[in-house]
Protein backbone atom coordinates (compact mmCIF):
# COMPACT_ATOMS: atom_id res chain seq x y z
CA UNK A 1 0.00 0.00 0.00
CA UNK A 2 2.83 2.29 1.04
CA UNK A 3 4.73 1.36 -2.14
CA UNK A 4 1.71 2.18 -4.30
CA UNK A 5 1.21 5.58 -2.71
CA UNK A 6 4.91 6.32 -3.20
CA UNK A 7 4.59 5.45 -6.90
CA UNK A 8 1.53 7.65 -7.28
CA UNK A 9 3.22 10.56 -5.59
CA UNK A 10 6.34 10.26 -7.84
CA UNK A 11 4.17 10.07 -10.96
CA UNK A 12 2.16 12.97 -9.66
CA UNK A 13 5.35 15.00 -9.31
CA UNK A 14 6.92 13.99 -12.62
CA UNK A 15 3.91 14.73 -14.81
CA UNK A 16 3.52 18.44 -13.96
CA UNK A 17 7.29 18.90 -14.28
CA UNK A 18 7.18 17.34 -17.76
CA UNK A 19 4.22 19.53 -18.75
CA UNK A 20 5.97 22.64 -17.49
CA UNK A 21 9.16 21.69 -19.32
CA UNK A 22 7.21 21.26 -22.55
CA UNK A 23 5.47 24.59 -22.06
CA UNK A 24 8.72 26.39 -21.30
CA UNK A 25 10.42 24.67 -24.25
CA UNK A 26 7.68 25.99 -26.52
CA UNK A 27 7.89 29.53 -25.15
CA UNK A 28 11.69 29.40 -25.25
CA UNK A 29 11.74 28.27 -28.88
CA UNK A 30 9.19 30.94 -29.86
CA UNK A 31 11.35 33.61 -28.21
CA UNK A 32 14.46 32.17 -29.88
CA UNK A 33 12.71 32.28 -33.29
CA UNK A 34 11.69 35.91 -32.76
CA UNK A 35 15.21 36.84 -31.66
CA UNK A 36 16.71 35.10 -34.70
CA UNK A 37 14.27 36.97 -36.97
CA UNK A 38 15.30 40.31 -35.48
CA UNK A 39 19.01 39.47 -35.75
CA UNK A 40 18.50 38.19 -39.28
CA UNK A 41 16.73 41.41 -40.28
CA UNK A 42 19.52 43.45 -38.72
CA UNK A 43 21.96 41.41 -40.87
CA UNK A 44 24.08 40.40 -37.89
CA UNK A 45 27.00 38.47 -39.34
CA UNK A 46 26.91 35.52 -36.91
CA UNK A 47 23.29 34.75 -37.92
CA UNK A 48 24.27 34.96 -41.57
CA UNK A 49 27.22 32.61 -40.92
CA UNK A 50 24.92 30.06 -39.25
CA UNK A 51 22.59 30.23 -42.22
CA UNK A 52 25.44 29.77 -44.71
CA UNK A 53 26.92 26.89 -42.70
CA UNK A 54 23.54 25.11 -42.89
CA UNK A 55 23.29 25.85 -46.61
CA UNK A 56 26.81 24.51 -47.24
CA UNK A 57 25.94 21.38 -45.27
CA UNK A 58 22.58 20.69 -46.91
CA UNK A 59 23.31 21.71 -50.51
CA UNK A 60 25.09 18.45 -51.49
CA UNK A 61 21.97 16.53 -50.42
CA UNK A 62 19.76 18.82 -52.51
CA UNK A 63 22.19 18.38 -55.41
CA UNK A 64 21.71 14.60 -55.22
CA UNK A 65 17.91 14.99 -55.00
CA UNK A 66 17.93 17.29 -58.01
CA UNK A 67 19.50 14.66 -60.30
CA UNK A 68 16.31 12.60 -60.89
CA UNK A 69 14.30 15.80 -61.39
CA UNK A 70 16.83 17.04 -63.96
CA UNK A 71 16.86 13.65 -65.68
CA UNK A 72 13.05 13.66 -65.92
CA UNK A 73 13.06 17.25 -67.16
CA UNK A 74 15.67 16.34 -69.80
CA UNK A 75 13.61 13.37 -70.94
CA UNK A 76 10.44 15.46 -71.32
CA UNK A 77 12.40 18.17 -73.13
CA UNK A 78 13.94 15.59 -75.53
CA UNK A 79 10.53 14.14 -76.37
CA UNK A 80 9.16 17.64 -76.95
CA UNK A 81 12.12 18.43 -79.22
CA UNK A 82 11.48 15.30 -81.32
CA UNK A 83 8.03 16.59 -82.21
CA UNK A 84 9.39 19.93 -83.41
CA UNK A 85 12.58 18.66 -85.05
CA UNK A 86 11.71 19.68 -88.61
CA UNK A 87 10.58 23.14 -87.59
CA UNK A 88 13.71 23.61 -85.46
CA UNK A 89 15.95 22.55 -88.35
CA UNK A 90 14.28 25.07 -90.63
CA UNK A 91 14.67 27.83 -88.00
CA UNK A 92 18.33 26.96 -87.47
CA UNK A 93 19.08 27.10 -91.21
CA UNK A 94 17.48 30.55 -91.47
CA UNK A 95 19.26 31.70 -88.34
CA UNK A 96 22.59 30.38 -89.66
CA UNK A 97 22.19 32.27 -92.93
CA UNK A 98 21.46 35.48 -90.99
CA UNK A 99 24.44 34.94 -88.68
CA UNK A 100 26.86 34.40 -91.59
CA UNK A 101 25.88 37.88 -92.85
CA UNK A 102 26.38 39.28 -89.34
CA UNK A 103 29.83 37.69 -89.05
CA UNK A 104 30.93 39.58 -92.16
CA UNK A 105 29.40 42.75 -90.75
CA UNK A 106 31.11 42.19 -87.38
CA UNK A 107 34.52 41.69 -89.03
CA UNK A 108 34.19 44.99 -90.88
CA UNK A 109 33.06 46.79 -87.70
CA UNK A 110 35.86 45.22 -85.70
CA UNK A 111 38.48 46.52 -88.12
CA UNK A 112 36.82 49.94 -88.18
CA UNK A 113 36.69 50.00 -84.36
CA UNK A 114 40.33 49.04 -84.04
CA UNK A 115 41.34 51.79 -86.47
CA UNK A 116 39.25 54.44 -84.67
CA UNK A 117 40.50 53.37 -81.24
CA UNK A 118 44.08 53.59 -82.45
CA UNK A 119 43.42 57.10 -83.79
CA UNK A 120 41.73 58.26 -80.54
CA UNK A 121 44.09 56.46 -78.14
CA UNK A 122 40.95 54.99 -76.53
CA UNK A 123 41.28 53.41 -73.05
CA UNK A 124 39.22 50.20 -73.13
CA UNK A 125 36.85 49.10 -70.33
CA UNK A 126 38.06 46.61 -67.77
CA UNK A 127 37.45 43.08 -68.98
CA UNK A 128 35.47 40.87 -66.70
CA UNK A 129 36.36 37.60 -65.05
CA UNK A 130 33.54 35.14 -64.77
CA UNK A 131 32.63 31.90 -63.05
CA UNK A 132 29.94 29.60 -64.39
CA UNK A 133 27.97 27.72 -61.76
CA UNK A 134 25.07 25.28 -61.64
CA UNK A 135 21.83 26.28 -59.94
CA UNK A 136 21.39 23.85 -57.08
CA UNK A 137 18.14 25.05 -55.61
CA UNK A 138 15.35 27.35 -56.63
CA UNK A 139 14.58 28.53 -53.13
CA UNK A 140 12.37 31.26 -51.89
CA UNK A 141 8.76 30.46 -52.64
CA UNK A 142 5.94 32.96 -52.61
CA UNK A 143 7.53 35.74 -50.55
CA UNK A 144 11.26 35.46 -51.18
CA UNK A 145 12.97 34.99 -54.54
CA UNK A 146 16.49 33.65 -54.60
CA UNK A 147 18.60 30.84 -56.04
CA UNK A 148 21.41 28.76 -54.61
CA UNK A 149 24.40 28.14 -56.88
CA UNK A 150 27.28 25.71 -56.38
CA UNK A 151 30.06 28.31 -56.34
CA UNK A 152 31.16 30.18 -53.25
CA UNK A 153 34.15 31.83 -51.61
CA UNK A 154 36.36 28.93 -52.74
CA UNK A 155 35.57 29.91 -56.32
CA UNK A 156 36.22 33.59 -55.45
CA UNK A 157 32.58 34.58 -55.62
CA UNK A 158 31.92 37.78 -53.70
CA UNK A 159 28.86 39.56 -52.38
CA UNK A 160 27.39 42.10 -54.81
CA UNK A 161 28.63 40.52 -58.06
CA UNK A 162 26.22 40.57 -60.99
CA UNK A 163 24.76 37.22 -62.09
CA UNK A 164 23.69 36.68 -65.69
CA UNK A 165 22.67 33.87 -67.99
CA UNK A 166 22.99 34.07 -71.76
CA UNK A 167 23.94 37.71 -71.40
CA UNK A 168 20.78 38.72 -69.53
CA UNK A 169 20.78 39.83 -65.91
CA UNK A 170 19.37 37.45 -63.28
CA UNK A 171 20.28 39.28 -60.07
CA UNK A 172 23.21 39.71 -57.72
CA UNK A 173 25.10 37.65 -55.16
CA UNK A 174 23.52 38.30 -51.77
CA UNK A 175 25.30 35.76 -49.55
CA UNK A 176 28.49 33.77 -50.03
CA UNK A 177 29.23 30.47 -48.32
CA UNK A 178 32.30 28.31 -48.82
CA UNK A 179 30.88 26.18 -51.59
CA UNK A 180 27.53 27.85 -52.30
CA UNK A 181 26.14 31.33 -52.80
CA UNK A 182 22.70 32.85 -52.77
CA UNK A 183 21.58 34.91 -55.75
CA UNK A 184 18.97 37.56 -55.01
CA UNK A 185 16.76 37.61 -58.11
CA UNK A 186 15.88 40.91 -59.77
CA UNK A 187 12.18 40.17 -59.16
CA UNK A 188 12.62 40.00 -55.36
CA UNK A 189 11.16 42.91 -53.45
CA UNK A 190 14.61 43.69 -51.99
CA UNK A 191 16.17 44.12 -55.44
CA UNK A 192 16.77 47.67 -56.71
CA UNK A 193 18.89 47.97 -59.85
CA UNK A 194 20.02 51.22 -61.53
CA UNK A 195 18.96 50.87 -65.18
CA UNK A 196 18.36 53.00 -68.23
CA UNK A 197 16.19 52.85 -71.32
CA UNK A 198 18.62 51.84 -74.07
CA UNK A 199 17.11 54.01 -76.80
CA UNK A 200 16.78 57.24 -74.79
CA UNK A 201 19.38 56.77 -72.00
CA UNK A 202 16.73 57.82 -69.45
CA UNK A 203 17.76 56.54 -66.07
CA UNK A 204 15.52 54.71 -63.58
CA UNK A 205 15.55 52.12 -60.82
CA UNK A 206 14.24 48.65 -61.58
CA UNK A 207 12.43 47.61 -58.40
CA UNK A 208 11.45 43.99 -57.77
CA UNK A 209 7.89 43.43 -56.56
CA UNK A 210 7.81 39.62 -56.07
CA UNK A 211 6.00 39.18 -59.38
CA UNK A 212 7.43 38.20 -62.76
CA UNK A 213 7.20 41.84 -63.89
CA UNK A 214 9.43 44.23 -61.90
CA UNK A 215 8.66 47.93 -62.28
CA UNK A 216 10.64 51.04 -63.19
CA UNK A 217 10.76 53.72 -60.50
CA UNK A 218 12.09 57.28 -60.66
CA UNK A 219 11.78 57.37 -64.44
CA UNK A 220 11.68 61.02 -65.68
CA UNK A 221 8.08 62.19 -66.29
CA UNK A 222 8.76 63.24 -69.86
CA UNK A 223 10.48 59.99 -70.86
CA UNK A 224 9.09 58.80 -74.23
CA UNK A 225 9.05 55.16 -73.12
CA UNK A 226 6.94 52.63 -74.97
CA UNK A 227 6.22 48.91 -75.01
CA UNK A 228 9.15 46.84 -76.29
CA UNK A 229 11.91 49.30 -75.33
CA UNK A 230 15.03 47.53 -74.10
CA UNK A 231 16.18 48.13 -70.52
CA UNK A 232 19.87 47.79 -69.66
CA UNK A 233 21.90 48.39 -66.51
CA UNK A 234 23.20 51.95 -66.23
CA UNK A 235 26.25 51.13 -64.11
CA UNK A 236 25.43 53.85 -61.60
CA UNK A 237 26.11 52.96 -57.98
CA UNK A 238 29.05 50.82 -59.01
CA UNK A 239 27.46 47.44 -58.27
CA UNK A 240 26.35 46.36 -61.74
CA UNK A 241 28.47 47.02 -64.85
CA UNK A 242 26.78 49.22 -67.49
CA UNK A 243 25.08 47.75 -70.54
CA UNK A 244 23.89 44.38 -69.19
CA UNK A 245 20.55 43.59 -70.79
CA UNK A 246 17.72 43.31 -68.28
CA UNK A 247 14.47 43.06 -70.22
CA UNK A 248 11.93 44.87 -72.35
CA UNK A 249 9.12 47.20 -71.34
CA UNK A 250 6.01 45.01 -71.02
CA UNK A 251 3.51 47.70 -70.11
CA UNK A 252 3.83 51.47 -69.93
CA UNK A 253 1.01 53.45 -68.37
CA UNK A 254 1.01 56.88 -66.72
CA UNK A 255 1.45 55.34 -63.29
CA UNK A 256 3.43 52.14 -63.87
CA UNK A 257 6.09 50.87 -66.23
CA UNK A 258 6.60 47.12 -65.88
CA UNK A 259 9.48 45.19 -67.39
CA UNK A 260 9.54 41.66 -68.78
CA UNK A 261 12.95 40.16 -67.92
CA UNK A 262 14.89 38.52 -70.77
CA UNK A 263 15.64 35.51 -68.59
CA UNK A 264 13.38 32.51 -68.97
CA UNK A 265 13.13 31.50 -65.29
CA UNK A 266 11.69 28.06 -66.06
CA UNK A 267 14.70 27.05 -68.17
CA UNK A 268 17.36 28.49 -65.91
CA UNK A 269 19.77 25.81 -64.71
CA UNK A 270 23.12 27.60 -64.86
CA UNK A 271 24.35 31.08 -64.06
CA UNK A 272 27.43 33.17 -64.79
CA UNK A 273 28.85 35.32 -62.00
CA UNK A 274 30.59 38.38 -63.40
CA UNK A 275 33.47 40.13 -61.69
CA UNK A 276 34.16 43.55 -63.18
CA UNK A 277 36.16 44.56 -60.13
CA UNK A 278 33.29 46.84 -59.04
CA UNK A 279 32.87 47.35 -55.32
CA UNK A 280 30.00 49.82 -55.31
CA UNK A 281 28.49 50.32 -51.88
CA UNK A 282 30.03 47.08 -50.65
CA UNK A 283 33.22 46.96 -48.58
CA UNK A 284 36.38 46.52 -50.67
CA UNK A 285 37.16 42.85 -51.20
CA UNK A 286 40.52 41.10 -51.27
CA UNK A 287 41.65 41.23 -54.87
CA UNK A 288 41.77 37.88 -56.57
CA UNK A 289 44.90 36.96 -58.51
CA UNK A 290 43.89 35.71 -61.94
CA UNK A 291 46.37 32.83 -61.87
CA UNK A 292 44.88 31.55 -58.61
CA UNK A 293 41.43 31.88 -60.07
CA UNK A 294 42.32 29.77 -63.06
CA UNK A 295 43.97 27.00 -61.04
CA UNK A 296 41.41 26.70 -58.26
CA UNK A 297 38.14 26.55 -60.14
CA UNK A 298 36.97 22.99 -60.70
CA UNK A 299 36.40 21.49 -64.11
CA UNK A 300 32.68 22.28 -64.29
CA UNK A 301 33.26 25.87 -63.23
CA UNK A 302 34.93 27.67 -66.09
CA UNK A 303 37.02 30.77 -65.64
CA UNK A 304 38.08 33.16 -68.31
CA UNK A 305 39.78 36.50 -68.32
CA UNK B 1 16.25 -14.07 -35.24
CA UNK B 2 18.82 -13.52 -32.46
CA UNK B 3 20.81 -11.26 -34.71
CA UNK B 4 17.76 -9.07 -35.35
CA UNK B 5 16.76 -9.01 -31.70
CA UNK B 6 20.26 -7.75 -30.81
CA UNK B 7 19.59 -4.71 -32.97
CA UNK B 8 15.95 -4.26 -31.95
CA UNK B 9 16.81 -1.01 -30.13
CA UNK B 10 18.44 0.36 -33.28
CA UNK B 11 15.46 -0.60 -35.42
CA UNK B 12 13.17 1.11 -32.89
CA UNK B 13 15.25 4.29 -33.07
CA UNK B 14 15.25 4.22 -36.87
CA UNK B 15 11.50 3.69 -36.92
CA UNK B 16 10.94 6.60 -34.56
CA UNK B 17 13.11 8.82 -36.80
CA UNK B 18 10.95 8.15 -39.89
CA UNK B 19 8.50 11.06 -39.36
CA UNK B 20 11.34 13.57 -38.97
CA UNK B 21 13.25 12.16 -41.95
CA UNK B 22 10.14 12.30 -44.15
CA UNK B 23 9.40 15.90 -43.13
CA UNK B 24 13.02 16.90 -43.73
CA UNK B 25 12.83 15.19 -47.13
CA UNK B 26 9.77 17.30 -48.00
CA UNK B 27 11.53 20.48 -46.82
CA UNK B 28 14.51 19.71 -49.08
CA UNK B 29 12.30 18.61 -51.98
CA UNK B 30 10.52 21.97 -51.81
CA UNK B 31 13.81 23.72 -52.57
CA UNK B 32 14.44 21.90 -55.86
CA UNK B 33 14.15 23.70 -59.13
CA UNK B 34 10.91 22.45 -60.63
CA UNK B 35 9.90 22.71 -64.28
CA UNK B 36 6.39 23.89 -63.38
CA UNK B 37 5.46 27.16 -61.72
CA UNK B 38 4.07 26.90 -58.15
CA UNK B 39 5.20 23.23 -57.91
CA UNK B 40 7.87 24.20 -55.37
CA UNK B 41 5.24 26.05 -53.29
CA UNK B 42 3.01 22.96 -53.34
CA UNK B 43 5.87 20.64 -52.35
CA UNK B 44 6.86 23.00 -49.52
CA UNK B 45 3.28 22.49 -48.30
CA UNK B 46 4.01 18.75 -48.05
CA UNK B 47 6.21 19.51 -45.02
CA UNK B 48 3.22 21.18 -43.34
CA UNK B 49 1.06 18.13 -44.19
CA UNK B 50 3.72 15.87 -42.66
CA UNK B 51 3.95 17.94 -39.45
CA UNK B 52 0.15 18.02 -39.21
CA UNK B 53 -0.13 14.27 -39.74
CA UNK B 54 2.55 13.16 -37.29
CA UNK B 55 1.62 15.64 -34.54
CA UNK B 56 -1.98 14.50 -34.94
CA UNK B 57 -1.30 10.76 -34.73
CA UNK B 58 2.17 10.28 -33.25
CA UNK B 59 3.10 13.54 -31.46
CA UNK B 60 5.85 11.78 -29.53
CA UNK B 61 7.65 11.16 -32.86
CA UNK B 62 7.52 14.83 -33.89
CA UNK B 63 9.08 16.68 -30.92
CA UNK B 64 8.84 20.44 -30.83
CA UNK B 65 12.63 20.90 -30.97
CA UNK B 66 12.84 19.04 -34.30
CA UNK B 67 9.98 21.13 -35.68
CA UNK B 68 12.00 24.22 -34.73
CA UNK B 69 15.12 22.88 -36.50
CA UNK B 70 13.12 21.93 -39.61
CA UNK B 71 11.99 25.56 -39.75
CA UNK B 72 15.58 26.77 -39.34
CA UNK B 73 16.72 24.55 -42.24
CA UNK B 74 13.87 25.81 -44.41
CA UNK B 75 14.69 29.44 -43.55
CA UNK B 76 18.38 28.92 -44.28
CA UNK B 77 17.68 27.44 -47.69
CA UNK B 78 14.86 29.72 -48.73
CA UNK B 79 16.53 33.00 -47.85
CA UNK B 80 13.72 33.91 -45.47
CA UNK B 81 14.75 35.60 -42.21
CA UNK B 82 16.05 32.93 -39.85
CA UNK B 83 13.25 31.99 -37.43
CA UNK B 84 10.27 32.84 -39.65
CA UNK B 85 9.31 29.31 -40.68
CA UNK B 86 10.38 27.97 -37.28
CA UNK B 87 7.83 30.26 -35.68
CA UNK B 88 5.12 29.14 -38.13
CA UNK B 89 5.96 25.44 -37.64
CA UNK B 90 5.93 25.90 -33.84
CA UNK B 91 2.52 27.54 -34.16
CA UNK B 92 1.24 24.59 -36.25
CA UNK B 93 2.66 22.12 -33.72
CA UNK B 94 1.03 23.88 -30.77
CA UNK B 95 -2.31 24.27 -32.56
CA UNK B 96 -2.53 20.66 -33.75
CA UNK B 97 -1.23 19.23 -30.46
CA UNK B 98 -3.90 21.08 -28.49
CA UNK B 99 -6.78 20.34 -30.85
CA UNK B 100 -5.94 16.76 -31.87
CA UNK B 101 -8.42 15.24 -29.39
CA UNK B 102 -11.27 16.77 -31.42
CA UNK B 103 -10.08 15.20 -34.69
CA UNK B 104 -8.40 11.84 -33.96
CA UNK B 105 -10.90 9.02 -34.41
CA UNK B 106 -13.38 11.21 -36.27
CA UNK B 107 -14.11 11.29 -40.01
CA UNK B 108 -11.51 11.95 -42.70
CA UNK B 109 -13.44 15.05 -43.82
CA UNK B 110 -12.94 16.61 -40.41
CA UNK B 111 -9.25 15.68 -40.58
CA UNK B 112 -9.01 17.31 -44.03
CA UNK B 113 -11.00 20.39 -42.95
CA UNK B 114 -8.78 20.75 -39.89
CA UNK B 115 -5.73 20.74 -42.11
CA UNK B 116 -7.28 23.39 -44.39
CA UNK B 117 -7.82 25.67 -41.37
CA UNK B 118 -4.30 25.04 -40.05
CA UNK B 119 -2.74 25.72 -43.46
CA UNK B 120 -4.75 28.92 -44.02
CA UNK B 121 -3.63 30.17 -40.59
CA UNK B 122 -0.03 29.12 -41.29
CA UNK B 123 0.08 30.87 -44.67
CA UNK B 124 -1.56 33.95 -43.17
CA UNK B 125 1.05 34.01 -40.38
CA UNK B 126 3.87 33.58 -42.91
CA UNK B 127 2.48 36.38 -45.06
CA UNK B 128 2.07 38.73 -42.06
CA UNK B 129 5.57 37.99 -40.72
CA UNK B 130 7.17 38.25 -44.17
CA UNK B 131 5.39 41.59 -44.82
CA UNK B 132 6.45 42.95 -41.42
CA UNK B 133 10.05 41.82 -41.90
CA UNK B 134 10.23 43.19 -45.45
CA UNK B 135 8.51 46.38 -44.38
CA UNK B 136 6.05 46.39 -47.26
CA UNK B 137 2.89 44.71 -48.53
CA UNK B 138 3.77 41.44 -50.25
CA UNK B 139 1.53 40.08 -53.00
CA UNK B 140 -0.18 36.98 -51.55
CA UNK B 141 -1.44 35.52 -54.86
CA UNK B 142 1.31 32.91 -55.34
CA UNK B 143 0.93 31.77 -51.72
CA UNK B 144 -2.85 31.45 -52.13
CA UNK B 145 -2.44 29.31 -55.27
CA UNK B 146 0.10 27.12 -53.44
CA UNK B 147 -2.30 26.87 -50.48
CA UNK B 148 -5.26 25.73 -52.60
CA UNK B 149 -3.14 23.17 -54.46
CA UNK B 150 -1.72 21.82 -51.17
CA UNK B 151 -5.22 21.38 -49.72
CA UNK B 152 -6.31 19.55 -52.91
CA UNK B 153 -3.29 17.25 -52.86
CA UNK B 154 -3.59 16.57 -49.09
CA UNK B 155 -5.35 13.14 -49.33
CA UNK B 156 -2.63 11.73 -51.60
CA UNK B 157 0.16 12.73 -49.21
CA UNK B 158 -1.81 11.48 -46.20
CA UNK B 159 -2.31 8.15 -47.99
CA UNK B 160 1.46 7.97 -48.47
CA UNK B 161 2.16 8.88 -44.83
CA UNK B 162 -0.52 6.47 -43.60
CA UNK B 163 1.02 3.62 -45.57
CA UNK B 164 4.48 4.50 -44.29
CA UNK B 165 3.16 4.53 -40.76
CA UNK B 166 1.44 1.15 -41.12
CA UNK B 167 4.37 -0.50 -42.87
CA UNK B 168 7.32 0.85 -40.90
CA UNK B 169 6.07 2.22 -37.61
CA UNK B 170 3.46 -0.44 -37.13
CA UNK B 171 0.35 1.44 -36.09
CA UNK B 172 -3.13 1.12 -37.45
CA UNK B 173 -5.13 3.90 -39.09
CA UNK B 174 -6.31 6.46 -36.62
CA UNK B 175 -9.16 7.98 -38.56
Amino acid sequence: MAKRSAKVSIAGMVLPVRLWTQRFAFLGLVLLSLTLMLFSRAEISSVSQVRLAIVDLVTPVIFVFSKPVQAMEGLVSNVERLFFLNQENQNLRESNARLIQWVEEARKLNIENATLRAQLEYVPDKRSQFVTARIVADTGGAFFHSLLINAGARQFVRRGQAVVWQGALIGRIAEVGNRTSRVLLMIDINSHIPVMVESTSDRAILAGNNTSRPVLEFLPDNSPISRGDRIVTSGHGGVYPPGLVVGTVAQATDSTVSVKPFVDWSKLNQAVILDYGLDGILPPPERVPTSALQTEVSSDLKTKQ
Amino acid sequence: MNFLSDFAWLIRYLQSAIPIVITLFFVLLGQLQMPLQYLSDIITGFAVISIYYWVMFRPELMPIIFVFFLGIIQDSLSGAPLGLNSLVYLFIHALVYNQRRFIVGKSFWLFWGGFAIVLVLAVFCTWCLASIVQGSYLAPEAAVIGLIMTIIIFPAIVWLLGNTQRRFIGSARFY
